[in-house]
C-alpha cells in the first residue's frame, strides 16, 4: 500500500509550556493540564500513518486532542513540535515546514475538510453552488457553465436537491449543510480528506445517510480520510483502522474490528462497553 | 440646444466663493470683522480642537482657518492640514516629557488625594448648563471688568507649584502598573511621512488618534464604554497645561526651549492583564493626548488606545479593538472629504449603472415572457 | 478669480514640498515596476476634499514641470466644476505650465471617471483619480488579509461574486470600477471609469497612473501591458450598450458620432437626449464635419 501521510511525534501545547508539561500530564495522571504552568497538552508525541484510499478513525472523548490532530494537519492550528509528510504522487511535502502560501495551496488544491460546525466550512453569505464554485475557481476553472455543471453534479452526488443550489446554506437543515460541506470539500477531488465530528448533533437517520455517503465516496474516489469522532458507531462503519486517544496520547491503535472485539486498554474497554 | 456638459464651471465656482464670502460679511455696517485674538481666546475650545485635528500647532493660522471657514471645525482643521503639506520637515523634537507640563488643571478619579493635590482649574464639568442671559448684551466694560477683577483678587495660589508628579508614578512604585511600554522608547512612527500598513505599532495608532476628529473618537470609544468592549477605565490622571517644546540648536545641537504648546493629556488605568511571562498581573494603561484643551478627546483616545492594545494582542472582538476599523475612520479630513465628494457629478458611473439595470430588467422580462408562453 | 484663488501664502511650485514630491515619484517608479500593485505612500493633505481627486492631484503635481501641457477632465468634460477647480489650482501653483482642452495637445492628462476616446500616445501620461483602490474590499474588509490575497493572486472570492451575479441576474452587474487583471497577476480597481473605458487600458501606449489620496495608494498600468477584465470564458466582459429599442446604435445629438460613450439626460422640454461624454472628442467630430 502507498503511504499518503506520515505523522511523527506530533505535540501541541496550548499555553506557554514548561519542561514538566509532558511529564505531569497524560492518561495515567488523568489530566491534560500541566499542574506547574497551567498549559493544556492537547497532543503529545503522536505518530500515525495513513495509506491511499484508507479511512483512519481517531476516537476519544472531548479533551482527548483528537480534533486538534486534524486541525494541525489542515493548518488551522500550528503544532508545538513534530513532523508530518504528505506524499502526493511523486512529490512530498514537509507540512509544518511550508510557508503560508504553500500551506494555503495544499488546503485549496489537495486537502478537504468537513467541520462539525458548517459555519467553519461554508461561506454563509454566498449560495451553496457558489460555495462549491469558489473551490473550483481556486483551481482555475474559468468556464461558468462548466462550474455550474460540476457544482450540480457534486450536489447531486451528495444528495442535495439541485433546484436549491442557488439558495444560501442558512436556509438548509443541519444535515443538508453537512452535505453541502462535503460536496465543497470534494469539489477538487482531494486525495486527502479530514472529517471532524461531521455527524455530531444530527438525527440518527440523517447520520446514517451521511455516513453511507462518505463510505460510497471513499469507494468511488479512493479518497484517504481521517475521521475524528467520539462515536464508536462511526468508526465501526467507516474506519478500517482506529486510534484511541486520551488526554493527548494514543492509548490504543489497530484494526477497528480488533479494537472493538478485544479492547486492551481499560479506557477503551469502558468506551466499548458503554456503547453496547 | 446647447451643449449641456456643465459649461461655465469656472464662473460657477467664482460665484460660489463670492456668495460664501458675502455670507461671512452679511452683517454689513453693523458688523465687526473677527480678529485673530478674539477667536483664539473667546473661542478657546473650538480653537484648540482645530489645532489638534489640523495636526499643526499654529495658533494664529488656526484662528484664521476658523475665521475663513465660518467656524466649521472640519473645514478649519482641513485648511490647517493642507497648509502643513507645503512645509518641509526641518527639525524634530526629542520625545517630550509631559511631567514637565506647566499644569493649569489636573484631576484624578482614582484617588481622593494625590501628591500635589487635585486641581480643578477651568472646567465646565460641574457647570449648570443654564442660559447665561446676562451675556446676551455683554458690554465691553462688563467683559473687561471680569478680567480685571480676576487679577485684582487676592488669590492664595502662590504656593501652587507649576509642575506636579504623575499619579502613575506612584502606582508604578507600588507595583500596580506594568513597566513603561516599549512604545515610549522606540522611535515613534511618523504618520505624516509613512503610510499605515497594518499591523502598525502603537505609536502609529496614538499619532493617528492625536489628530483624529473628536466626534469620531468619541463615538467609537463610547461604543466600548457601552458594552461593545470592556475597557472599564478609571481616569488615573487628566491634565491640561503647557508643555515646553525642546529643539536641538541648529549649530550646537544643544536642546533649547523653542516655546510651549497647550495640551490635554489623559492616562486611564484599566483592568489588569493576565500574566504573560510569569510576571505578576498589573493594571493596564491607556494613553491619550492632544493639542489644545479637549478633555473628551483625550479620554476617548485613552480608552481606544487601551482597547486597540487588546485587539493588537489577541485579535479584535469588536470595532473599538480593531486597529483598521478605528484608525482608518477617525480622521476628520478623510471622512468629511469623502462624504462631501458624493456631491460631485457621477453622471458617467450612473450611466453605467442604468445600462446594467436595463440589461438585467430586459433579461428578467424575457424570462417571464418565456415562462408564460 | 477671487482673492481666495490667489496664492498669497507663497506656496512652492507644485504646492507640495520637494520631499513629498520626491516620495510620490519614488512610489510611481515602484508602481510601474510592479504593474497593478497598490503601493502605499504617505499621502499629503491637499487643499481640496479627500475624494475630490487628491490622489490624482498629488501624482500630477509631482510629475509636472514648467514645460508640460496639462488637460484636466471630469466626467469627460474639461468644463465641469471639479475639472475647472483642479486645473485652476494646478495652474496657480505650477508657474509656467500650459493647459489645454485638446487631448492631442496634452502630455499630462488628469481625469476622473473617463479615459479620452482618442487613443493616447507614448508621450502622454494619464492620471486617474481613485476613490477605492482595492477591488477585493467587497469580499474582504481587512486590508491585512487582502494583501495576502493579492500577493498570491487569489481572486477566487471575487470571481464567486461574478458567479453569484450571473446566477441571480443572468448578467454581471458590475457597472463601473470593473475589476481588471494587470499583467496576469494583480487585479486592480481601474477607478470609476465605465466598462467602456476598460479595454483602453489593455496595451495602452500611454502610461496610466492611478492615485488614491484618501486610501494612500498609488498603482500603475505601464505602457504595453496586458489589462484583462475579470470574466468567465463563456460569459465575456461587455461594455455599455447604446443601442435603442430596435438595436440601432444611438448617436450623439450634437456631433452625430455613433462610436463614443454617450451621456443620457432629459432636456428642459422633457425629451431624452444623448451626447458624447468626451467633450473634446465631440468637438473634434464637429470640426471634421466642417461645422
Amino acid at each position: 500500500m502507498e503511504k499518503i501521510l506520515e505523522v511523527r511525534n506530533l505535540s501541541k501545547v496550548f499555553g506557554k509550556g514548561c519542561p514538566n508539561c509532558f511529564i505531569k500530564t497524560g492518561p495515567d495522571l488523568d489530566t491534560n493540564i500541566c499542574p506547574d504552568c497551567g498549559s493544556v497538552v492537547a497532543i503529545h508525541d503522536l505518530s500515525l500513518d495513513l495509506y491511499k484510499g484508507e479511512i483512519l478513525g481517531i476516537m476519544g472523548e472531548s479533551g482527548s486532542g483528537k480534533s486538534t490532530v486534524v486541525k494541525n494537519l489542515f493548518f488551522d492550528q500550528e503544532p508545538t513540535s513534530g513532523r508530518a509528510t504528505f506524499f502526493d504522487d511523486d512529490k512530498q511535502y514537509d507540512l509544518f515546514g511550508l510557508n503560508a502560501a504553500q500551506k494555503r495551496h495544499l488546503r485549496n488544491h489537495r486537502f478537504g475538510m468537513v467541520y462539525q460546525n458548517p459555519h467553519l466550512g461554508l461561506n454563509f453569505g454566498i449560495s451553496s453552488g457558489g460555495n462549491i464554485a469558489e473551490r473550483l475557481l481556486m483551481n482555475d476553472l474559468r468556464n461558468y457553465s462548466e462550474i455550474r455543471e460540476r457544482a450540480r453534479e457534486l450536489l447531486e452526488r451528495t444528495e442535495v436537491l439541485t433546484n436549491r443550489m442557488d439558495e444560501l446554506p442558512g436556509n438548509f437543515s443541519g444535515g443538508m449543510q453537512q452535505r453541502v460541506q462535503i460536496a465543497k470539500a470534494l469539489a477538487i477531488n482531494p486525495p486527502l480528506l479530514f472529517l471532524d465530528e461531521v455527524t455530531t448533533g444530527l438525527d440518527l437517520s440523517v447520520q446514517a445517510k451521511i455516513l453511507d455517503l462518505i463510505l460510497e465516496i471513499q469507494q468511488e474516489m479512493n479518497t484517504a480520510m481521517i475521521v475524528v469522532t467520539h462515536d464508536l458507531g462511526v468508526v465501526r462503519l467507516l474506519a478500517g483502522r482506529t486510534i484511541v486517544m486520551k488526554y493527548g496520547r494514543i492509548i490504543e491503535s489497530g484494526l477497528t474490528d480488533q479494537i472493538l472485539e478485544d479492547p486492551q486498554h481499560a479506557y477503551t474497554q469502558r468506551l466499548v462497553a458503554s456503547a453496547l | 440646444m446647447g451643449y449641456v456638459a456643465i459649461k461655465g464651471g469656472g464662473l460657477a465656482i467664482k460665484g460660489a466663493e463670492d456668495t460664501l464670502d458675502y455670507l461671512r460679511c452679511e452683517q454689513g455696517d453693523s458688523g465687526t470683522p473677527l480678529d485673530m485674538d478674539t477667536i483664539e481666546h473667546q473661542l478657546r475650545f473650538l480653537h484648540g480642537r482645530v489645532l489638534s485635528e489640523g495636526g499643526l500647532y499654529h495658533p494664529k493660522l488656526a484662528a484664521l482657518a476658523i475665521k475663513q471657514s465660518l467656524g466649521d471645525t472640519l473645514e478649519a482643521a482641513f485648511a490647517l492640514r493642507a497648509y502643513r503639506s507645503t512645509k518641509p520637515r526641518l527639525l524634530e523634537t526629542p520625545v517630550l516629557d509631559t511631567s514637565e507640563m506647566r499644569v493649569t488643571r489636573r484631576i484624578s478619579a482614582a484617588f481622593k488625594d494625590i501628591i500635589g493635590g487635585q486641581m480643578l482649574g477651568a472646567t465646565t464639568d460641574y457647570a449648570l448648563r443654564l442660559m447665561r442671559t446676562e451675556l446676551l448684551d455683554e458690554t465691553p466694560e462688563a467683559f473687561r471688568a471680569i478680567a480685571k477683577h480676576w487679577f485684582n483678587d487676592e488669590r492664595s495660589d502662590s504656593d501652587i507649584p507649576d509642575t506636579f508628579p504623575k499619579v502613575l508614578e506612584s502606582l508604578r512604585a507600588d507595583g500596580l502598573l506594568a513597566d513603561v511600554d516599549k512604545a515610549a522608547v522606540e522611535e515613534p512612527f511618523d504618520i505624516t511621512r509613512e503610510p499605515l500598513i497594518f499591523p502598525v505599532p502603537r505609536s502609529a495608532a496614538l499619532a493617528t488618534m492625536a489628530r483624529g476628529e473628536t466626534g469620531s473618537l468619541l463615538a467609537i470609544a463610547y461604543s466600548n464604554m457601552r458594552g461593545y468592549g470592556d475597557v472599564h477605565p478609571t481616569v488615573a490622571e487628566l491634565r491640561v497645561g503647557y508643555i515646553p517644546v525642546m529643539l536641538p540648536h541648529p549649530v550646537t545641537g544643544e536642546l533649547i526651549e523653542a516655546g510651549e504648546v497647550l495640551m490635554t493629556e489623559c492616562e486611564i488605568v484599566a483592568m489588569y492583564e493576565g500574566d504573560d511571562d510569569n510576571a505578576k498581573p498589573t493594571f493596564s494603561l491607556g494613553y491619550g493626548a492632544c493639542f489644545g484643551n479637549n478633555e473628551v478627546k483625550a479620554i476617548a483616545m485613552a480608552i481606544l488606545d487601551r482597547s486597540l492594545q487588546t485587539g493588537m494582542k489577541n485579535g479584535p472582538t469588536n470595532p473599538s479593538e480593531d486597529p483598521e476599523f478605528v484608525l482608518l475612520h477617525v480622521d476628520g479630513i478623510d471622512s468629511m472629504g469623502f462624504c462631501t465628494h458624493y456631491k460631485m457629478p457621477h453622471y458617467v458611473t450612473f450611466q453605467s449603472d442604468m445600462d446594467r439595470l436595463r440589461t438585467t430588467q430586459d433579461k428578467a422580462d424575457a424570462k417571464s415572457e418565456g415562462a408564460m408562453s | 478669480m477671487t482673492a481666495m484663488r490667489k496664492a498669497n501664502a507663497a506656496y512652492p511650485f507644485g504646492f507640495l514640498d520637494e520631499y513629498a514630491k520626491k516620495e510620490v515619484r519614488r512610489t510611481i517608479l515602484k508602481a510601474i515596476a510592479i504593474p497593478g500593485y497598490q503601493v502605499p505612500y504617505s499621502s499629503r493633505e491637499m487643499p481640496m476634499g479627500r475624494g475630490f481627486g487628491t490622489g490624482g492631484l498629488q501624482l500630477t503635481l509631482s510629475i509636472i514641470g514648467a514645460d508640460d501641457t496639462l488637460k484636466v477632465i471630469d466626467q469627460g468634460s474639461d468644463d465641469s466644476v471639479n475639472a475647472v477647480n483642479l486645473r485652476s489650482f494646478i495652474e496657480m501653483t505650477c508657474d509656467g505650465i500650459d493647459t489645454t482642452d485638446i487631448t492631442d495637445e496634452a502630455n499630462v492628462i488628469q481625469s476622473r471617471h473617463r479615459i479620452p476616446e482618442k487613443p493616447l500616445r507614448e508621450d502622454q501620461v494619464i492620471v486617474l483619480q481613485v476613490p477605492y483602490p482595492d477591488p477585493l474590499v467587497v469580499v474582504e474588509p481587512s486590508e491585512d488579509k487582502r494583501k495576502i490575497m493579492h500577493g498570491e493572486a487569489d481572486y477566487s472570492r471575487l470571481l464567486v461574486k461574478l458567479y453569484e451575479d450571473i446566477v441571480q441576474f443572468d448578467e454581471i452587474t458590475i457597472s463601473h470600477r470593473y475589476p481588471t487583471r494587470i499583467n496576469d497577476h494583480y487585479v486592480i480597481d481601474p477607478s470609476p471609469i465605465p466598462r467602456w473605458d476598460v479595454p483602453k487600458l489593455n496595451q495602452s501606449k500611454a502610461l496610466v497612473l492611478l492615485g488614491a489620496g484618501r486610501e494612500k495608494k498609488i498603482y500603475a498600468v505601464p505602457p504595453y501591458t496586458d489589462a484583462e477584465p475579470l470574466a468567465f470564458d463563456d460569459v465575456p466582459f461587455r461594455v455599455e450598450s447604446f443601442n435603442d429599442e430596435n438595436g440601432q446604435r444611438r448617436c450623439c445629438d450634437r456631433c452625430g458620432d455613433n462610436t463614443s460613450f454617450l451621456d443620457e439626460f432629459t432636456s428642459s422640454v422633457g425629451n431624452k437626449v444623448y451626447q458624447c461624454s468626451d467633450s473634446d472628442w465631440c468637438r473634434e467630430q464637429l470640426v471634421a464635419k466642417g461645422e
